[in-house]
Order: structure tokens, then C-alpha cells, then sequence
């Protein structure tokens, strides 16, 4: 095995050039000034009013779409899994298929539909209904969220339900269990690591994301992660640096919390 | 008799395929019944069937007297142990057990008393906190036990509940078996494809091969006397020969008249004949019946077991005494030791080659 070992090589390089490297960098910036000097100052950006209020709002709308996306994507793992072995590969696939167009061109595809003067609102305008002014608002955002990231909520729970033993869901049947109760004390339970995954891999993206905030929230609702990108295209390195680390802090906070109920791990193996 | 449960005229296909066709059974209370049979014979399927796990597409089961045939397994008054334990994993042993109780909702010094029973019962007591993960696999398999029993059934249902074990702990589990059966004074239906678990011990064996059943019987009658040339094969080895009953206690094997003790099969008809290998006696040549060469020795640790080429049939012995290869040996057989069947009617009673 030993003489294999250099085969990781080109691994290890990639891993210090891209992710490490950055995550030192990121690190250095937010804790220095221009100088170069320690200071903690980028990182107490976070309490301005602005800030705050983009951080308080990027929390709300990634936790609010993560529960719909949960809501959604439980059921119709279920489903998926009780569908027969030829026509689940199917449904499956079209389920990811948009996941193969463009991340971008989906969510303008959203602002083509929504706008003011978008298809929905023609389609309305022609059926004599009032138009929907959705657009530029959380609303818009916390859609955008949920119809980009749902496949990632759906992928990790129908990974645990099809590996489900269908004898241990029989055994609950047969101590007494009715349907309800073998969902709730068997079924669920069961399938925790799979739903824990998939909170993460749909809170930490929505938490962090610019794009779907800037193409369906107008240049008016401006999450945390609109602020960051704002700093670094204005070269304000540092700044930028110092409320990523903040950032950071919250998505370690949530995965530790989740990590709790993730045991073994299942599921997540899907990154 | 008391029939306790009743499967009447069942039928079950998947598709095509009919797995179960008209099958009829009964199963008196307090018995250890065994299904056996190959795999794809429909005996699982026949014990899901009693289960609730499946719906016949036609035929009725009775359980006390009601029908119960549409009834959800949760209404059913017995319990499973399922080929792989499909123990709680994410539940303590003691939640494991207790599950069916409390779902029952009862009171708390009950469930504890009830566990502590069980685990006694399984040899297991002081296990209660691990979890399923961190035992072993006869450890888990006692666990299902102890979590089916629990819930008092009528009935205990074992589908191949020893199949993921090493051969001594099977054996050890198949006394444990037998002990628990008598402790709990209920009935065990058993479902294996070993048929030396299935004749250690049951009260009844039910031989099936492909959806219908061959056989019911106590173990020495399906040993012993089997019905035909499948059960023969089925249940240990055997030499199966074509032969033609001459009369009445007089059959011919390969040319050769043998005595025996079956009557009532007509003159001159053709029979299978089954006879044991430990029932083949070699003596010398001039005292044998027929005689020949033994053309291989293997030596097995209880017996030998040789093959003889005598009337162009290689005869099956098995032997403490040994008769080294090239030997000419006379064949002997006891009357009573000779198996007269009659020749299949039907396909589906033919011998299948056994895939196991």
C-alpha cells in the first residue's frame, strides 16, 4: 500500500492550492490591516447597523427555505423510493436535470418569469387576473433558494430511505405499529442522518449566496453574502476577509449542532 | 386436533410466476412446524403470507377460528423473527424489546418486568443498555426473539432465523430453540432450507418445492418413508433407482429381485426405489444380494463413504468399516430399509437439482 501513497499527491497539491492556502489567506486579511498588523476591527464590521441587519436577514430567508426545502423534499423522497425499480432511475433523472443547466441561467430564467412585465404576469394579464408583483422582494429570494437548492435536500434523505431494511419496517408493523407510528418512531428516526445532510447542504449554500439575492432581490435586499462579494470587488480585502470569518463562525456553529444528530454519518458521503 | 391457523386453497403469483399454487395447511396449536424446502419453493413467501406481510391473490387464512386473511400485521396476534434480526438500530436493547409494549401502552414496571423475563430467557440478562450494533450475531438474533416474545403471541413465525450463523452456533441455537418452544408452550412456524435444523427440531415438517407441498410429516416419517423421489433428494442423501415392483414385498432393482416390506403397488409396475446409504450393508461377495467394486473411498470423520459400481448403478454406502478402493464386496440391504415410491405424476413432484 505504502508504495501507492504518492498516487495522493496531486491531491494534497490541489488541496493546499485551492482550498487551504485561501483558507489562510481569508484568515490573515480578516485579522490585519493594510499594514499588516493584528487587529480585530474587520471582524467587528459584523455589529454595524447595516451589517447586522444583512446577517440577521441572510439567516432568516437560508432558514426559511431550508425548512420548506425539508417540507417538500421529505415527501417526495418517500415517494421516489416506493416507486418501481425502472421507473425510479427516470424520475430521479428528471429530477436532476435542471441541476445540469447553468446555476445562473436558472435563477434569471426565475426573473424572466417574475417580473413585472414577465411571462407569469402576461399569462395573468391575458386570463383577466391581477398581476403578482413578487419580484425584488424575500419572497423572490426564498423561492429562488428553494428551487435551486431542493435536489440537494431530496438526494441525501432518498439515500437513506432506499437503504432502509424493508424487515425492519415489517417488524414494526408486526409489534403493533400502525403506519403513523412506524413513521414517526422508525422510519424518521432512521432517516435523520440523510435529513441532517441535506439541512446542511441546502442551509450553508442559501446562507452564503449573492446571486439569487442579487438577480431576484433587485440591488435592494442585500444579504451577508452581497456584502462580502461588494467588498472584495471593491478591493476592500480585508473587510471582505474579516466578515467572512464571521460567516464562517456560523456555519461551523450549524454544523456542529447538526453533527450531534449525524452520528454515523450516512448520507453525506453524497458531497 | 385444534387447528389453529388455517391456510385455505392459497394462491399467490408474482406476475408470472406462481409461487404459491392452491396451497392448503393447517397448523395445530403448540407445534413446531417446519417449512422446508429450496429456495424459491414459496416458503417464506407462505410464512409472510401468515404474517400479514402479503395478500394472497386467493385463499383464506383462518387464525382461531377468524378469518383474518385482509387483517394489517399489526392486528395479528403473533410475531416475526426476521432473517436479519432487523433489529432498532437506532434504540437501546431495551427499547428494542419494549417497542411492542409499548405500543400496547403499558404501564412501565410491566415493560421492565417484561424485559428483564426476556433477557433471561435468551441468556442475555444486563444487556439492556448496549445497542444492536455492538453485539454479535447469534447475540442479535436472540434479541429478535426476545423482542417478538415479549408481546405474548399465540404464534412465533422464524423465517431462517439461524441462516447468518457459523455452523456450531447454529447448533447451539437450535437446542436454545427447542428449550424456548417448551418454556413458552406457544406455536413456532420455521421457515430453512437445512434440512438437518428442520428434522432436529420439529414436531411437524412441511417439504414444498416449487409452490406446492411434497410432504407433511414427523421427521422419521419424511426421513424415513419419503413420499417421492424430491424428498428422498431433499431431505439427506440417498440412492434413487428405477425399479419395478414385481409382486407384493418383492422388488426388481437392476435386474436383480430384492425382498421388501411395501405392498399394494400392483404387479409389474414401475417404482422408484430409495434406499439410504447408511442402510447399504457391504458383506462379502458371496453373501450379497448383488455384488461389486468399490470404485472411491472418502473418509467423512463419522462413517466412510464409498461408491460401488454393482449392476451399472454407482450405489451410494456410507460405512464405519472400510472397504478400500477395487475391493469386490457383496450389497445388502434389510427388507425394511427399502423406500418403494411411486413415480411422479407430475412435474412439479419431479426432483429438481437442488441449487443449495
Amino acid at each position: 500500500m505504502n508504495k501507492k501513497k504518492w498516487l495522493a499527491t496531486p491531491y494534497v497539491v490541489w488541496l493546499a492550492a485551492f482550498i487551504i492556502i485561501p483558507l489562510i489567506l481569508i484568515v490573515y486579511y480578516g485579522l490585519t490591516n493594510d499594514s499588516g498588523n493584528f487587529t480585530l476591527e474587520h471582524v467587528k464590521n459584523i455589529a454595524t447597523h447595516n451589517n447586522m441587519k444583512a446577517l440577521l436577514l441572510s439567516l432568516k430567508l437560508s432558514l426559511i427555505s431550508t425548512i420548506i426545502c425539508l417540507l417538500l423534499a421529505y415527501p417526495l423522497a418517500m415517494i421516489l423510493t416506493k416507486i418501481k425499480m425502472n421507473s425510479h432511475s427516470f424520475i430521479v433523472l428528471i429530477f436532476i436535470l435542471p441541476m445540469w443547466m447553468n446555476f445562473l441561467l436558472r435563477t434569471l430564467a426565475w426573473q424572466t418569469l417574475l417580473e413585472k412585465n414577465g411571462v407569469i404576469n402576461t399569462i395573468l394579464g391575458h386570463l383577466g387576473l391581477p398581476g403578482i408583483s413578487i419580484i425584488n422582494t424575500s419572497g423572490a429570494i426564498i423561492l429562488g433558494m428553494v428551487y435551486n437548492f431542493l435536489p440537494f435536500m431530496v438526494l441525501p434523505i432518498y439515500n437513506t430511505l432506499i437503504k432502509l431494511d424493508q424487515n425492519v419496517i415489517n417488524a414494526a408493523r408486526d409489534l403493533g405499529a400502525n403506519s403513523t407510528q412506524t413513521f414517526m418512531k422508525i422510519i424518521f428516526p432512521l432517516s435523520l442522518p440523510g435529513v441532517v445532510s441535506g439541512i446542511t447542504m441546502v442551509f450553508v449554500p442559501a446562507l452564503t449566496t449573492f446571486v439569487i439575492s442579487d438577480i431576484l432581490g433587485g440591488a435592494k435586499i442585500l444579504l451577508i453574502g452581497n456584502i462580502i462579494e461588494q467588498d472584495f470587488r471593491s478591493s476592500r480585502w480585508n473587510v471582505g476577509s474579516g466578515l467572512s470569518l464571521v460567516l464562517m463562525i456560523f456555519i461551523l456553529l450549524s454544523m456542529a449542532i447538526l453533527a450531534k444528530y449525524d452520528k454515523d454519518s450516512e448520507g453525506t458521503n453524497i458531497w | 386436533m385444534n387447528k389453529l391457523i388455517d391456510l385455505q386453497n392459497i394462491t399467490k403469483a408474482y406476475g408470472d410466476n406462481i409461487v404459491l399454487d392452491d396451497l392448503n395447511l393447517y397448523i395445530k396449536e403448540n407445534e413446531f412446524l417446519t417449512l422446508l424446502g429450496p429456495s424459491g419453493c414459496g416458503k417464506t413467501t407462505t410464512l409472510r403470507i401468515i404474517g400479514g406481510f402479503e395478500n394472497p391473490d386467493q385463499g383464506n387464512v383462518i387464525f382461531d377460528g377468524k378469518n383474518i386473511t385482509k387483517l394489517p400485521p399489526n392486528q395479528r396476534q403473533l410475531n416475526t423473527v426476521f432473517q436479519k434480526y432487523a433489529l432498532f438500530t437506532h434504540m437501546s436493547i431495551a427499547e428494542n424489546i419494549a417497542f411492542g409494549l409499548k405500543i400496547k401502552k403499558k404501564s412501565k414496571s410491566y415493560i421492565d418486568d417484561k424485559i428483564k423475563y426476556a433477557l433471561k430467557l435468551v441468556n442475555l440478562d444486563g444487556y439492556e443498555n448496549r445497542k444492536p450494533d455492538s453485539l454479535s450475531g447469534g447475540q442479535q438474533q436472540r434479541i429478535a426473539i426476545a423482542r417478538a416474545i415479549v408481546n405474548e403471541p399465540k404464534v412465533l413465525l422464524l423465517d431462517e432465523p439461524l441462516g447468518a450463523l457459523d455452523l456450531k452456533l447454529r447448533q447451539d441455537m437450535q437446542y436454545e430453540l427447542i428449550r424456548l418452544k417448551n418454556e413458552l408452550g406457544i406455536t413456532f412456524i420455521y421457515v430453512t432450507h437445512d434440512q438437518e435444523e428442520a428434522l432436529t427440531m420439529s414436531d411437524t415438517i412441511v417439504v414444498m418445492n416449487q409452490g406446492y407441498i411434497q410432504q407433511i410429516g414427523t421427521p422419521e416419517d419424511i426421513y424415513n418413508e419419503p413420499k417421492n423421489a424430491f424428498v428422498a433428494d431433499f431431505i439427506g442423501e440417498s440412492n434413487i433407482i428405477a425399479g419395478t415392483m414385481v409382486e407384493d414385498k418383492l422388488v426388481n432393482i437392476l435386474g436383480t429381485n430384492f425382498a421388501c416390506v411395501d405392498v399394494g403397488f400392483g404387479k409389474n409396475k414401475p417404482v422408484d426405489v430409495v434406499i439410504r446409504p447408511e442402510d447399504i450393508d457391504l458383506v462379502a461377495p458371496e453373501q450379497g444380494t448383488i455384488t461389486g467394486r468399490v470404485t472411491s473411498l472418502i473418509f467423512k470423520g463419522v462413517h466412510y463413504e464409498m461408491e460401488v459400481m454393482a449392476n451399472g448403478h454407482e450405489w451410494l454406502v456410507h460405512s464405519t468399516d472400510l472397504s478400500p478402493v477395487g475391493a469386490e464386496v457383496g450389497i445388502h440391504v434389510d427388507p425394511f430399509d427399502i423406500q418403494i415410491m411411486n413415480k411422479p405424476e407430475s412435474d412439479d413432484e419431479e426432483a429438481v437439482i437442488l441449487d443449495e
